[in-house]
């Protein structure tokens, strides 16, 4: 389990990176954390020519409100983005995610850009981005564009990214008045990749939910909202029947892929229980 | 106390046996100061990575290494026809396992793959990385066959037989009938059966397979490192196979990352790398990476058992019948074979109950998926499992509470010796008292009024028992009887330096159970020194007697036993020596605390490093007809019985959300009675991670193979092990029935943990589940399974 | 030989300089490289925890970082910890506790314990157990571990009075 042989270059600004990325085309791979790549690496499931290090981009890293929005860098660390102040308040379905992602010390490293880049259809943070409505903010030879959430994942390890580019933060609207936010996974084993989980987050007034968003992830190739079931809750107070019909309608939101160990039919069933669970707690207050 | 033979070994003054001393010498693995095997570096070391089957079942057409030879770093590379020159290929059959065959098996494979995995051609090169470059770059042509993976239609007639001149896919049979089962049922008030199974899993060894060989042609010399358990057999074998003379070859074992049966078998590519030593004259490395590890460390398991068992309303069983079937790899594994954990649940099964009436069979057969062996409680987790299971389900059907039904059918406590079903002879045992203060621990009563009343609110828990008897400390009848030079006998050589120290060199060997602990507990104690005064040397077949090693839960119960009539005749011979010192009887004087001192008072009166000094250098002060022996050396071999058996009980408390179907492990208990307990706390270690490992197989580790023998999951993230927060505490308590076949006592307890917790979880879950008609047979337990069995997907 | 990249690291506070492959792991760089082989390899993908180090003040798995990109940073192994005696109090629970068997998970499952003390040493069994969730022993069944571990935080808390 020894990575193939690449070279290495540790670019030091936005502009020299693009230059690489243009220069070494398909034979170029950004490295960020590694905690994805690297292993793909050492098992030879990839093999770069050259490895380019963007982890001396300042450009790429920060948390920062500006304009109504949460702009994170995409260089921000897991654990930085787990202690920061700025997200606890202006994101907390990004907090309540992070503890469910890994482990600390592979949270020392992983990054919040890599996990989006990255699109692992079981990762966390690409489901509560879109859960929360965000945008991405990505470079290339002719500056930079911004695409929304909706329109970024594309399937399984694929997304808006063209390869000559890179994602340099994402913008999510900061947390609106009675807005909440609730989480939640089935795992086999913390921090391992779960069964199914769910990012969600609502309006809350009293008992009644309105603009529902549930966010699945582990269920099909990419992160999905499912609309239906959403339907099935808003403008009303949250009682057993709803929550029913909220989990019967995920039938035609979800078309779930089996994996290893679990049938297509039990992810959807597992996505039901989770959205009872997290239905509930976003009723009663958030988690 | 005058007479010195009234005065027990065991509780001589200053004794360290029973005491929980923390382990002498681990300070260095605690500063990460140890040395594994992949910590040594030699001379000119090559490192060799292997080109592996992608196919299950395949004929090799052609290898082109031409590309692969190019690669600047590549020493050279050899496939299986070149190292079968060097190398004889092995035949994994035991000689008292009637009928057992298996084909010749290849360190590299010649002209047939048989499971995916197995090495096709060998790449050394300078380091592992460029190895790896070599191996990826090698285009081998195959000519696939057809794969035989399921073991249930593996002995059909149509299905492919994967080597024909056997005739079939059959390894291994076995079968007993004692008593009158059919009239056992008839009698019986309710017969319950049921299917179980119990998914492949292996072994996932932290520390890596590793070997580095070291060839010197000059002298013809083999030198091993081998992050092994039995150094003993591996340097014979290798010697035998490469037709080297035997005392030529040195295995050394340094610190062992984990083994727990995983390394103590004869691995291809291990035979490879010291052929390729031989072959280029220079050391060679490999190392199973984790990819490599799934697909070649042995798995174990993989059982299918349909069982019946007959019970009256009283609860007594009347009888019980199994068929267990299990497909094993393409080769039996060498030299142990592939057909012991069968027989083992042949002869285990219900092994703690009285009733007399027991039908089993046992069939082994080959597939092409990776070869399978013994892995850490062979056979018993099965045995344990399926009567377990099966006894609860007999509770249930007459509505007795299963702690009731096992008091009534345990073998009682005086019934001893008692013969089993098997023929085999329990020398003493104690599942009675093991109950009984289990379900004190555990305030078994509690629990169940608990479980009642969240039961009323939806919460479902569960408790399951699991009652068991351990095979530990085998004699020659285990493997030796079967023609493999497997050694049941260990032997033990202390030595007394001049300052009084004492060195103790033995065949066990340390894996982390602490083997060298206990060896120095007893030469401490036996001899009457402190502890910090004793080294102990293992893992070396150059400087250790010749021995078996550790496994089969022996290592205590022999290498100990050795240890301490090793130590007890130094001690003698020191009193003869200083006797002659001191102008007094050997008799009257005693060693305690590294001094010479008289027996009834305790009058200390000669240092052990006075008696050192006149041994060593003032020789001439010593009368001429005494010749002062301060090494001496001492073996043992269990003679009394073929096995000694040992017997424990363990619950394990949990609780099923039947929502998601996943389990919760609240608790574990265990009695255990393993006789003698040299050190309280290593023993309980060995439950402790023996229980998880159990754990390991009931909830969550499985290879899973598809149809075309492709190992999904052989990778460390998707072969899923316990890992610290799911597992629970354990508690543990001991009851004690030494063997009386050697002075110690001592009987095994590594295995007790793995034996019992598979079981004991499918209760717990099964009796959680018992108000919603479910129940679980089939392990791993994922939360899949549960949800099916409430019926939920 | 492909290229070899300069790297310049403190490791447990001695400087060093190596030419290295970029391909080369940290793991691999400590273990051979320096021949601090303390730090242990079990996987190489993250998931065992055997390689845990600290880099640049942060527990990291040295299987998942390439020497290369440790330049001008700051290691410490489980050589280092012991030379300065920071795990000194954890390493004599885990030996008086039995909390190691074969030891070769120890190195990572020490440092990763000790971080989780210096955040919180009043961590309950639970906490102890989640932060090690990251961390496989095969042989110890973690129970010891979890004890050592406990006892090591309540004397720190007691010593930090
Ligand atoms: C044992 C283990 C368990 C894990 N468990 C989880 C888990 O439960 N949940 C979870 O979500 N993740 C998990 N991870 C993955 C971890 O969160 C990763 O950190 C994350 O997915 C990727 O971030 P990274 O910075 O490490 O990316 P890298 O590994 O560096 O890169 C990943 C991919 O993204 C690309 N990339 C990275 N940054 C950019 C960028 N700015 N622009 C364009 N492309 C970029 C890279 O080229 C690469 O293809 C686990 C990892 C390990 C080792
Ligand atoms: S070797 Fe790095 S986590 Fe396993
Ligand atoms: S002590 Fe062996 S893996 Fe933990």
């Amino acid at each position: 389990m020894k990575a193939p042989s690449f070279d290495y270059v540790k670019v030091q600004s936005l502009p020299e990176l693009l230059g690489v990325l243009v220069e070494r085309g398909d034979d170029a791979k950004i490295i960020a954390g590694g905690q994805s790549l690297v292993p793909t690496l050492n098992m030879r499931l990839s093999a770069p020519e050259i490895l380019i290090d963007i982890n001396g981009l300042e450009e790429l890293k920060g948390i920062a409100v500006a304009d109504g929005y949460l702009r994170i860098g995409a260089l921000t660390r897991h654990y930085e983005l787990g202690r920061s102040d700025e997200v606890a308040a202006h994101a907390p379905l990004l907090a309540q995610a992070l503890p469910h992602i890994a482990h600390e010390a592979i949270r020392s490293r992983g990054t919040f850009g890599g996990s989006i880049a990255n699109a692992d259809p079981a990762a966390e943070l690409p489901a509560c981005l879109l859960a929360l409505r965000g945008r991405l903010v990505i470079a290339g030879q002719n500056g930079e564009r911004t695409v929304d959430v909706a329109d970024f994942f594309h399937g399984l390890y694929e997304t808006a990214i063209e390869p000559e580019e890179v994602l340099v933060a994402a913008e999510i609207p900061v947390l609106g008045g009675g807005e909440r936010a609730a989480f939640d996974e089935l795992v086999m084993r913390h921090g391992d990749y779960a069964i199914v989980g769910l990012a969600a987050m609502a309006k809350a007034d009293g008992e009644i939910l309105s603009d529902v968003r549930l966010s699945f992830f582990s269920v099909e190739g990419k992160p999905v909202l499912a609309a239906a079931a959403a339907d099935a809750v808003n403008g009303k107070p949250l009682n057993e029947e709803v929550l029913q019909a909220a989990q019967a309608a995920l039938e035609n939101d979800l078309d779930p892929l089996s994996d290893l160990y679990n049938t297509a039919a039990t992810k959807l069933h597992l996505a039901r229980v989770l959205t009872g669970r997290v239905l509930s707690k976003l009723a009663s207050g958030g988690a | 106390m005058s007479d010195n033979s009234t005065l027990s070994e065991l509780d001589r003054p200053n004794s360290y046996i029973g005491r929980s001393v923390p382990r002498p010498n681990i300070r260095r693995l605690l500063e990460g100061r140890g040395t594994y095997t992949d910590d040594i570096v030699l001379p000119r070391m090559a490192h060799v990575a292997f080109h592996r089957s992608p196919h299950a079942h395949a004929m090799i057409k052609s290898i082109n290494s031409e590309a692969a030879a190019q690669v600047p770093g590549v020493i050279r590379i050899v496939t299986g026809r070149e190292l079968a020159e060097v190398m004889t290929p092995w035949v994994g059959v035991l000689s008292h396992l009637a009928g057992m065959k298996s084909a010749p098996q290849h360190a590299i494979a010649v002209n047939q793959v048989c499971w995916q995995g197995e090495a096709v051609a060998a790449v050394v090169a300078e380091n592992r990385a460029v190895a790896e470059d070599g191996v990826e770059l090698i285009e081998v042509e195959y000519d696939e066959l057809p794969v035989v993976a399921d073991m249930e239609t593996a002995l059909d007639e149509g299905t492919h037989v994967i080597h024909p001149e056997l005739g079939d896919n059959l390894i291994f049979q076995r079968e007993l009938d004692v008593g009158d089962v059919d009239a056992a049922f008839a009698e019986a008030d309710e017969v319950v059966e049921e299917t179980y199974r119990f998914g492949r899993h292996t072994g996932v060894t932290t520390e890596p397979r590793i070997i580095i060989a070291d060839y010197e042609p000059a002298e013809d010399n083999l030198t091993v490192y081998l992050s092994s358990q039995a150094p003993h057999m591996m340097k014979n074998l290798y010697a035998k196979h490469l037709d080297m003379e035997e005392d030529k070859v040195r295995v050394i074992c340094k610190d062992v990352g984990g083994s727990f049966g995983i390394k103590v078998h004869t691995y291809a590519d291990e035979m490879a790398t010291v052929a390729l030593s031989k072959l280029l004259k220079r050391p060679v490395k490999f190392l199973a990476d984790r990819l490599e590890s799934f697909v070649t460390d042995i798995h174990a398991r993989d059982h299918r058992v349909k069982i019946r068992l007959g019970i009256k309303k009283d609860g007594t069983i009347t009888g019980m019948e199994f068929d267990d079937l299990t497909g094993v790899g393409p080769y039996s594994m060498y030299p142990r074979t592939s057909g012991i954990e069968a027989n083992q649940v042949v002869v285990l099964t219900g092994g703690p109950y009285t009733f007399k009436n027991y039908r089993a069979k046992a069939t082994v057969v080959a597939l092409n998926l990776n070869l399978m062996c013994q892995y850490r409680a062979v056979g018993h987790p099965i045995a344990c499992a399926i009567a377990e299971g099966i006894v609860d389900d007999a509770a249930r059907a007459i509505g007795m509470d299963p702690a009731e039904v096992r008091r009534k059918n345990l073998i009682p406590d005086d019934a001893y010796p008692y013969i089993a079903n098997s023929g085999l002879t329990y020398e003493k045992l104690s599942h009675h008292q093991c109950l009984d203060k289990l379900l004190e621990m555990m305030d078994y009563d509690g629990l169940r009024q608990e479980q009642a009343e969240l039961r009323e609110k939806g919460v479902y828990r569960g408790i399951g028992l699991a009652s068991m008897i351990e095979v530990t400390n085998p004699s020659p009848m285990f493997y030796g009887a079967g023609g493999a030079f497997i050694s049941a006998q260990d032997g033990v050589t202390v030595r007394m330096d001049h300052n009084g120290g004492v060195t103790a060199s033995t065949s066990i060997t340390e894996q982390g159970q602490g083997a060298d602990a206990i060896t120095a507990q007893i030469v401490a104690s036996s001899v009457g020194v402190d502890i910090e005064k004793v080294r102990v040397v293992s893992g070396d077949t150059e400087v250790t007697p010749y021995g078996g090693g550790t496994w089969a839960s022996r290592a205590t119960g022999i290498g100990g036993e050795a240890a301490l009539r090793a130590g007890k005749q130094l001690r003698q011979n020191i009193k003869v020596i200083a006797g002659a010192m001191l102008q007094a009887e050997p008799d009257t004087l005693d060693v305690q605390g590294g001094t010479v001192v008289d027996i009834d008072t305790g009058k200390e009166r000669l240092a052990l490093s006075e008696v050192g000094r006149v041994v060593y250098f003032r020789g001439d002060t010593l009368p001429k007809d005494l010749q002062p022996e301060l090494v001496v050396s001492r073996h043992y071999v269990p003679k009394e019985f073929p096995f000694t058996f040992t017997n424990g009980i363990q619950a394990f408390h949990v609780e099923v959300d039947t929502d998601t179907g996943f389990v919760k492990l609240l608790k574990c208990w265990v009695v255990e009675d393993c006789g003698t307990v040299i050190n309280p706390q290593l023993v309980d270690g060995q439950i402790r991670g023996g229980v998880i490992q159990g754990v390991g197989g009931a909830m969550l580790e499985h290879c899973i193979y598809d149809d075309n023998g492709q190992l999904q999951n052989a990778n460390m993230a998707d072969y899923m092990v316990p890992m610290a927060v799911e597992m629970p505490d354990i508690e543990i308590a001991h009851c004690s029935s030494p063997t009386k076949d050697s002075e110690l006592g001592a009987k095994g307890a590594g295995e007790a943990g793995t034996c019992g917790a598979p079981g004991a979880v499918m209760n717990a879950i099964n009796d959680a589940l018992s108000p919603l008609s479910a129940k679980v047979n089939n392990m791993p337990f994922t939360p899949e399974k549960v949800l099916k069995a409430l019926g939920k997907v | 030989m492909s290229t070899l990249y300069p790297v310049t690291v403190t490791v447990n506070g001695s400087p060093v300089t190596r030419h290295v492959e970029a391909r080369l792991s940290l793991s691999d760089f400590l273990r051979q490289e320096l021949e601090l082989t303390g730090t242990h390899v079990g996987c190489e993908q993250g998931v065992c925890g055997a390689c845990t180090v600290r880099l640049d003040g942060r527990i990291t798995r040295s299987c998942l970082v390439f020497a290369v990109q440790a330049d001008g940073g700051e290691i410490e192994t489980v050589e280092g910890l012991s030379d300065n005696g920071e795990i000194d109090d954890l390493q004599t629970a885990f030996h008086e506790r039995n909390a190691l068997q074969c030891g070769y998970c120890t190195p990572g499952m020490l440092i990763t314990a000790n971080e989780l003390l210096k955040k919180n040493p009043s961590a309950s069994r639970a906490e102890i157990r989640e932060e090690l969730s990251g961390n496989y022993c095969r042989c110890t069944g973690y129970h010891a571990i979890v004890d050592a571990v406990e006892t090591t935080g309540r004397q720190r808390q007691g010593g930090a009075k």
